[in-house]
């Protein structure tokens, strides 16, 4: 399936396009949805291009659905459900019957097996367990796989290491940001990387810069993966980079993947960034059609050496939600991640402060300056504060304010990292 | 002779200061000579005391962010003058001060500047040849 032509990856996306429209009219909701566009039958879907006469689906659909408003089978069917975090608002949920859950398993080991690892692999899992699909949707694809799975979770540091010194791991699934400060540890728990046999790490669940994955793969003397999902369409296993690491491969086979311009809503070619837009192909007790993830992104014109035909991802630029205005300016926190990531004095965490003074938004950069960097110099700090900030004002237009803290002083995130501190709504 | 000072980056904050002077004191560790430098959200924190590397070494255990600077400790006649004598030495030479500080040794009635020289080997021999009294550790301990 992974190296399938387009004529026989298509003739089977159609049939299951169908198939999901037909869950899809159980609801409610898509009846009227679809019934308003014309499409009363799965029958009325005659090509793949019928997929864009469908209307989007948003997050707030799911939302006013809550929390049940979309099921689409009876509710003795569904064998599990997971939510969204919540933290906006109403979560989004979404049901999963036993089918749904053997299809996003068996995606999740194809994602793992694609990275080059296998049964003789010790996986350990920093995600959150429960509702947040990184820990269960990893866990179910790494036992698939074979690997030998230890489910630790996210948090309790010391122990991690402690736990990947014993065990030998050579897997981790953790957030970018979870992984650099673990580094910073490991000085303190004694453990140098000749105690440890990790080789691989798949980074998900932020968005990160392509330095940051560099940083990553430097200081751990690893390969680092992208790995990207979203609850709305099961979780982990979407797409992923294959050994090859540029790009993630989406499964096409079971995920209809469209780039369009956030604003129109109109398709965007190959190689354009833009929202991402899924469909679920293969799902029973949640269909969800054209759904827009608010994640922007483009896909990768060419193919990939590795022979897979599954088109690639690029790296997620940022969450349209994540978008910072500033003085008019529209940013977002990945590209100042970039520009700071590039110093080779700054260290492995930092933070973002959003303020009004007077009538204008001012930018704080706080950044950890990396401990081996302090000649014991007072100019030298300043020089570096001042090359950070022209860095920035080149990229990003603003002009920050850049403040350098010592290292391990600025909140660490055991999950998905919040980053930005915007104070401005509170005046 | 040349002496190692720690240098300690500290961020702007509160009970910073307290945090690495009480990180020293429970380790046995006595300050000779101590002096901040600051700038926007952070200072340098500059301090002499008798084993710097096992302080050093110390103290990046505890968190901080330490380097070792080499610095020379000239000792300066407690009186009018006394610093404008050894300062002229120095000027003549051409050499470069980065910065400097001084603490007064009231029983010998006699003053130590400690300077941070760009090139410390050029600076001793110069100071050497007009006479000037350098420090040693020796002294520097007995203080």
């Amino acid at each position: 399936m992974e190296t399938a032509g387009r004529k026989a990856m298509d003739a089977l996306r159609l049939k299951n396009l169908r198939k999901v429209v037909g869950y899809a009219l159980r609801t409610p909701f898509y009846q009227a949805r679809l019934k308003a566009a014309g499409i009363t039958s799965p029958r009325d879907i005659r090509s793949l291009k019928d997929l864009a006469r469908i209307p989007f689906t948003s997050k707030e659909d799911l939302r006013e659905c809550y929390p049940n408003g979309l099921l689409a089978v009876p509710m003795s069917r569904v064998v599990r459900i997971h939510t969204s975090s919540g933290t906006t608002g109403i979560p989004t949920v979404i049901h999963h019957t036993k089918e749904d859950l053997a299809v996003w398993t068996d995606l999740v080991a194809r994602s793992i097996t694609a990275t080059g690892a296998g049964k003789h692999d010790i996986f350990q899992n920093m995600m959150t367990y429960g509702m947040f699909t990184g820990g269960l949707g990893l866990h179910y694809g790494a036992e698939r796989v074979g690997m030998t799975v230890i489910p630790m979770g996210g948090g309790n540091s010391r122990r991690q290491i402690q736990i990947m010194k014993d065990f030998g791991t050579t897997v981790l699934h953790i957030t970018p940001s979870y992984m650099l400060h673990l580094h910073s540890l490991l000085a303190e728990c004694k453990v140098t990387l000749k105690d440890l046999r990790l080789k691989k790490a798949y980074l998900g669940a932020e968005p990160y810069s392509e330095d940051t994955r560099r940083k990553i793969e430097k200081l751990w003397q690893i390969d680092a993966y992208n790995s990207y999902g979203l609850s709305e369409m099961n979780g982990p296993g979407v797409a992923f980079e294959c050994e090859h690491k540029n790009g993630m491969h989406v499964w096409e086979d079971v995920y209809c993947v469209e780039v369009i311009d956030q604003r129109t809503g109109a398709a965007l070619e190959d190689g354009r960034e833009g929202e991402v837009v899924f469909t679920n192909l293969l799902r029973e007790a949640t269909p969800l059609l054209r759904y827009r993830t608010r994640d922007v992104a483009a896909i990768l014109k060419g193919a990939c050496p590795c022979g897979r035909t599954h088109r690639r991802l690029a790296r997620i630029a940022g969450r349209t939600d994540d978008m910072m205005i500033i003085n008019g300016v529209n940013i977002y926190p990945s590209q100042i991640e970039a520009v700071i990531m590039q110093v080779p004095e700054v260290g492995n965490n930092y933070q973002i402060i959003l303020e009004k003074s007077g009538s204008l938004d001012s930018l704080t950069v706080k950044v950890e300056i990396s401990s081996g960097m302090f000649k014991g110099d007072l100019a030298q700090i300043d020089r570096l504060k001042e090359r950070i900030k022209d860095n920035l004002r080149a990229s990003i237009i603003i002009s920050p304010r850049v403040e350098l803290h010592e290292p391990g002083s600025l909140p660490v995130f055991e999950g998905k990292a919040k980053r930005v501190v915007d104070d401005r709504a509170k005046l | 002779m040349t002496h190692i000072q720690l240098s300690v980056f500290l961020e702007n904050k509160k009970g910073r200061l307290y945090d690495v002077c009480s990180a020293l004191g429970k380790q046995g560790v006595n300050i000779r000579a101590l002096t901040v430098a600051e700038s926007d959200n952070f200072g340098v924190l500059r301090l002499l005391v008798k084993e710097p590397h096992a302080a050093a070494e110390w103290l990046k255990r505890e968190g901080f962010v330490v380097n070792e600077t080499e610095v020379v400790a000239l000792e300066v006649d407690d009186k009018p003058g006394g610093l404008a004598k050894v300062l002229g030495a120095i000027n003549k030479h051409h050499i470069n001060v980065e910065y400097m500080y001084g603490f007064v040794e009231p029983l010998a009635r006699k003053a130590i500047m400690v300077f941070r020289f760009d090139d410390p080997a050029a600076a001793l021999t110069a100071l050497k040849a007009d006479h000037i009294k350098v420090i040693t550790s020796k002294e520097l301990g007995s203080i």
